[in-house]
């Protein structure tokens, strides 16, 4: 929000912020005893921009999203985040106080299984409203209405709001787990194979509001997946990984379409044409 | 304050040590009563003892009690209010024998209260220490299992989900539901259970005079809140929070704004509300008050009074 007197002369039209990156990832290593999690991966991720970082199984991409979302500490490297005074921070030098309150009001956590990222046990409103009440919101009615709001973004019908995630389908749990984590409306949001274990209909209505949520809040995003068809669908840039290695990056288009690296040959290859 | 020079009264008994527990026990108990005291409402780990009652009796509450009791101590047990129910008579004879202290019924001459889930109707002074016995002390056991989590979510003030709970109780029940064991912030930090004390107590525990002790046997914590402190119970601005409400006065002594027990008199429907504590009523009727039940012009079925908000 720019208000008219802060609009001096030497301010540009044009978000001021773009050209620096909102998550700068540099050299990150994260070893197992002798083995490698992931090794030496470098990136940078601006406002709004998507990256979906692709590879086979065992290939680091969950290390490597555990590493910068901050919670697994990595080996070496640096990781840092541009906070939303524009002042560039490094996530590991953070108190774990302000880490934890970083994760719940400016980030968010998409789990492949949304057991993991869920209270199963209060109801959807309760799970929307807890970032809220996490950040001092003390207003029921305020909580609550937002929370049916959120729900109604997602598509979940307000009837529902006071039913457990437990009565709830695999992807309307997928959904409410987004609405969760962008009730705060946080700038930058991990997933973790956000439409793992769907079945096509429904990994399709999921990328369809994903893509409408990312483009109207302009969130920027890291989406881990080893599905190709949703790097294409979600994705700006993306970044192939293997044996723990950033082996190829680009943007979607130029990657998929005209892949270098001989294992990016394979893998777009391998995908079945129906 | 405490002396082990009391003589066996009979030679043929083993004897205990002054109040049963060995005096390096008593002091490690001390260390974690006055670690309490210095950080209100964080709750601190000891090393519970086995007593010679089961867990779940008030083993946390008879260890603190054994930790701070002198010779001149002058002891009163309640259990739910009142003086006269099983556990309350048998933890007063435990400590009439092992520590030989006297025992009381009446609150305004104990120096040491120690109780199960209420706090006395006439108000502690400067001086008295109040003893809870505390079954579960971690408020937020029931929404995360993990005690390596709640005590993480302690140290960094993250307390969110206590009020996911309260919301949940008005998303269910249309207003906050619970009514005992009801979270409270103390000193603006810790959020703390006060044991299954109702929530009519609560307010008592505000800037109390006394200095109240808090003891979970089983679950190994003591925690403390020292007189003067401030202690509020949590709510939501749109749902502040209330005490319970009764529409009668006690059957017994006709006391009003009291905390009372639902009494079934008979096989057919009749019940009374008296006074949950049995001192406050029995004082107040040796004063000559005089309720329902007892019989003067009052009519019978004032006797049948029920609870405007259901306990």
């Amino acid at each position: 929000m720019v208000s008219a007197d802060t609009l001096e002369p030497s301010v540009q039209p044009g978000p001021p912020s773009a050209e620096k990156p909102l998550l700068s990832v540099e050299g990150l290593t994260r070893v197992y005893g002798k083995r490698i999690g992931c090794a030496d991966v470098s990136f940078e991720l601006f406002p709004g921009e998507v990256l979906a970082v692709v590879g086979e199984s065992g290939s680091g991409k969950t290390t490597l999203l555990n590493c910068i979302s901050s919670r697994l500490a990595p080996t070496c490297g640096t990781v840092h985040y541009r906070m939303r005074d524009g002042a560039s921070a490094d996530i590991y030098k953070m108190s774990e106080a302000e880490r934890r309150y970083l994760m719940r009001t400016d980030w968010g956590f998409v789990h492949q299984n949304p057991i993991d990222g869920l209270r199963m046990t209060v109801s959807a409103g309760a799970n929307v409203g807890e970032r809220l009440m996490a950040v001092g919101n003390r207003h029921y009615g305020n909580i609550r209405r937002a929370a049916i709001d959120w729900l109604a973004r997602v598509e979940i019908g307000e009837d529902r709001v006071d039913d457990q995630p437990r009565t709830f389908s695999g992807g309307m749990r997928q959904r409410l787990q987004i609405a969760r984590n962008l009730v705060t409306e946080p700038r930058l949001v991990f997933m973790d194979e956000p439409t793992g274990g769907l079945d096509v209909s429904v990994q399709a209505r999921l990328l369809d509001l994903l893509r409408g949520l990312v483009s109207d809040l302009g969130l920027a995003v890291v989406v881990v997946t080893h599905d190709l068809a949703v790097a294409r669908l979600l994705s700006d840039r993306m970044i192939v990984m293997k044996d723990g290695r950033v082996i190829e990056a680009g943007l979607t288009d130029r990657v998929l379409d005209d892949p270098r690296a001989p294992y990016t040959q394979l893998l777009v290859s391998s995908i079945l044409q129906v | 304050m405490t002396s082990p020079a009391t003589d066996a009264p009979e030679p043929t008994l083993a004897r205990y040590n002054f109040a049963y527990l060995d005096e390096q026990t008593k002091r490690m108990i001390r260390r974690a009563i006055l670690k309490g005291i210095a950080i209100p409402g964080y709750q601190v780990p000891f090393a519970s003892r086995e007593m010679p009652m089961p867990y779940g009796w008030g083993t946390g509450g008879v260890q603190v009690t054994a930790a701070i009791i002198g010779p001149d101590d002058v002891l009163k047990v309640i259990d739910q209010g009142a003086d006269d129910t099983t556990n309350a008579v048998s933890i007063r004879a435990f400590f009439a024998r092992t520590a030989g202290v006297a025992t009381t019924t009446a609150t305004p001459e104990a120096t040491i209260i120690q109780t199960r889930h209420r706090i006395p109707e006439t108000k502690l002074r400067e001086g008295q220490v109040l003893v809870y016995q505390v079954p579960i002390p971690e408020p937020l056991r029931f929404l995360e299992p993990r005690e390596t989590e709640t005590r993480k979510m302690h140290a960094l003030e993250e307390y969110g989900l206590m009020h996911v709970k309260l919301y949940e109780d008005i998303a269910r029940n249309g207003r906050i539901a619970t009514t005992y064991a009801y979270p409270v912030k103390v000193e603006g930090r810790y959020v703390m259970d006060p044991s299954p004390t109702p929530k009519f107590d609560n307010p008592k525990m505000h800037r109390s005079e006394a200095l109240q002790l808090f003891g979970a046997g089983r679950e190994k914590r003591i925690y403390a809140i020292p007189p003067h402190t401030d202690v509020v119970s949590l709510d939501f601005e749109d749902h502040p929070f209330e005490i319970q409400s009764f529409d009668q006065p006690c059957a017994l002594c006709g006391g009003e704004g009291v905390y009372l027990d639902e009494v079934v008199l008979d096989d057919r429907g009749g019940r009374m509300f008296v006074c949950s504590d049995t001192h406050h009523c029995e004082s107040r009727r040796a004063e000559g008050h005089r309720g329902a039940l007892l019989g003067d012009e009052a009519s019978a079925d004032a006797a049948s009074a029920t609870v405007k908000e259901e306990m």
